[in-house]
């Protein structure tokens, strides 16, 4: 029997998961897929900035765009930290096509005019 | 251009400021003006790049400044008059406005006031944070705008004293940034951030909690930051000789809590609750007539999916006030946070009122298998079983108008552990 929280939501539910991967403890279904991935493959979205030329601000938020295994997250970050985008920038731009050969995208979450 | 008058006119532009709009302008208010003294819409989300929001308000996981973009697309695309740049000096409690930007200074007169302007952060003058006041002891919102706004890393060597959200948000941060989080201590026995982010902040980057600790000295003899020692308090707060830790470190980080911003208020005349928020009745109106609030400058939320959730239904009873419907003579029940809860909202209600309310309560201290127990005085009128509440998460519990009508002379609201 293995206990976690849940950090899909921020109602934090506690999940108990026993040897043949039944969850308990969940409030809504993905607590059940959270489990059973923390166990086998964990996984998170990591959220950073990049630097922004162009603009009065210096920086603009991004995201991986999917979760990425939690054993690669400081990788993308030496990555995410390489990049320089120029403004304007939108929601949804890929600062960094599939980073890292993972299959995930880097995107920009803020929109940057000036 | 600012005009001289308004329907409602928005105080802050931040999350409940745009929400409140947007759903006074689907109600039918025409002239509606939000103020805002940055230059951008948005507010404090602006800086939070962390995911996790907007989960209850648009069924998707966003970060800050997605969730904020989406609030203030629509209030473009509702075509909602808004201000950049621009500060409120007074509201008077004749609902004039005093505001000032570059432009100018302005005198506006508004039929119904919304003040949303937010929280600030408590910092180490409120706490008495013992030792000296070097440069390198920072509030962890101001490292995140740092940060996450101005590309500059407040540190290499990082304590955070306090286990609020933005505490724990922050180590992770810095972390992914390369700075070293040595630890974090809380004076509580327990945790105040949400679960999730003990897992994600904490545990994911192996940096320590220290329950039942608190920084004891502060080293900066020469104005920057050397080191601190904490240590282990008893049940009392009080520090208990011998278990003092030293850590060097260029940086303390303080998540010690939220304070409503509310001088705009106190000095309009509005009375105010021990928290520094405004007294509000059913409506979240304050004690001047036509003049509401919503959102952290009433109480500190736990999550942005709340505050707009708050600030909507705030816009249905504004609409009600421009409409007439309300009677502001009204005779109100008095609501009593009794034994184990710190504080209730709405703080009144009036004998008048006919609709279902909901109450938003926070515990002192975690309890588990407890009741909450709503009084006439001494009467028991409702009991509610809860397996659990914690003092991080507000609770939410509503009263039908029937159930509302039983109460004479108070509304009494206490917890207590079920037997």
């Amino acid at each position: 029997m293995k206990e976690l929280v849940c950090i899909t939501c921020p109602r934090g539910c506690r999940l108990k998961v026993d040897e043949k991967m039944n969850v308990t403890g969940n409030f809504c279904p993905r607590g059940k897929i959270y489990a059973v991935n923390e166990l086998t493959h964990p996984v998170r979205v990591v959220t950073s900035t990049v630097k922004l030329t162009g603009s009065i601000y210096p920086r603009v938020s991004v995201k991986t765009k999917d979760p990425i295994p939690k054993d690669k997250i400081f990788n993308v970050m030496d990555e995410i930290n390489k990049v320089t985008l120029k403004c304007p920038v939108h929601i949804g731009d890929i600062a960094i096509k599939n980073v890292l050969g993972l299959g995930v995208d880097i995107v920009v979450t803020k929109n940057i005019n000036k | 251009m600012i005009k001289k008058n308004y329907d409602l006119v928005v105080i802050g532009g931040g999350s409940a400021g745009m929400a409140g709009a947007i759903e006074a302008r689907k109600l039918g208010i025409q002239d509606i003006l939000i103020i805002e003294k940055n230059d951008y819409l948005g507010g404090i989300l602006n800086q939070c790049v962390h995911n996790g929001f907007g989960l209850t308000e648009f069924k998707e996981e966003l970060t800050g400044p997605e969730f904020m973009t989406r609030l203030s697309d629509q209030v473009k695309e509702l075509k909602i008059d808004y201000v950049l740049n621009t500060t409120v000096t007074s509201l008077l409690p004749d609902k004039t406005i005093y505001a000032s930007n570059q432009e100018g200074f302005y005198i506006i007169k508004a039929k119904s006031v919304l003040v949303t302007t937010g929280c600030y952060e408590r910092n180490a003058g409120a706490i008495m944070l013992p030792g000296d006041r070097p440069s390198g002891v920072v509030t962890a919102g101001t490292a995140q705008l740092y940060l996450n706004i101005y590309g500059y890393l407040v540190g290499k060597r990082v304590f955070i004293l306090g286990s609020g959200d933005i505490g724990l948000i922050m180590a992770r941060r810095l972390t992914l940034e390369g700075a070293k989080v040595l630890g974090v201590a809380e004076l509580c026995p327990y945790s105040n951030g949400l679960n999730r982010n003990i897992v994600q902040c904490l545990e994911d980057f192996h940096i320590p909690l220290y329950l039942s600790h608190t920084v004891s000295d502060v080293d900066g003899y020469d104005g920057i930051l050397h080191g601190i020692t904490i240590s282990q308090v008893d049940e009392h707060n009080q520090i208990i000789p011998g278990t003092e830790k030293k850590y060097e470190c260029d940086t303390l980080l303080l998540s010690v809590g939220l304070i409503p911003n509310s001088p705009l208020l106190r000095d309009a005349g509005v009375k105010l609750s021990r928290n520094k928020g405004a007294i509000v009745n059913e409506r979240y109106e304050t004690s001047i007539p036509g003049v509401f609030s919503a959102g952290n400058v009433l109480h500190v939320h736990d999550l942005v999916d709340l505050v707009t959730k708050e600030s909507r239904l705030v816009a249905h009873f504004i609409k009600e006030y421009l409409d007439g419907k309300e009677s502001a003579q009204d005779k109100y029940l008095d609501v009593i946070a009794s034994d184990g809860v710190g504080y209730v909202l709405p703080h009144k209600v009036s004998l008048n009122n006919t609709h279902d309310v909901t109450f938003k309560f926070r515990v002192r201290k975690p309890i588990k298998d407890l009741n909450v127990i709503f009084l006439d005085k001494d009467s028991e009128i409702k009991k509610i079983f809860k397996p659990v509440l914690i003092p991080s998460e507000m609770t939410e519990i509503t009263l039908t108008s029937e159930e509302l009508k039983k109460f004479k002379n108070n509304i009494t609201v206490k917890v207590e552990k079920k037997i």
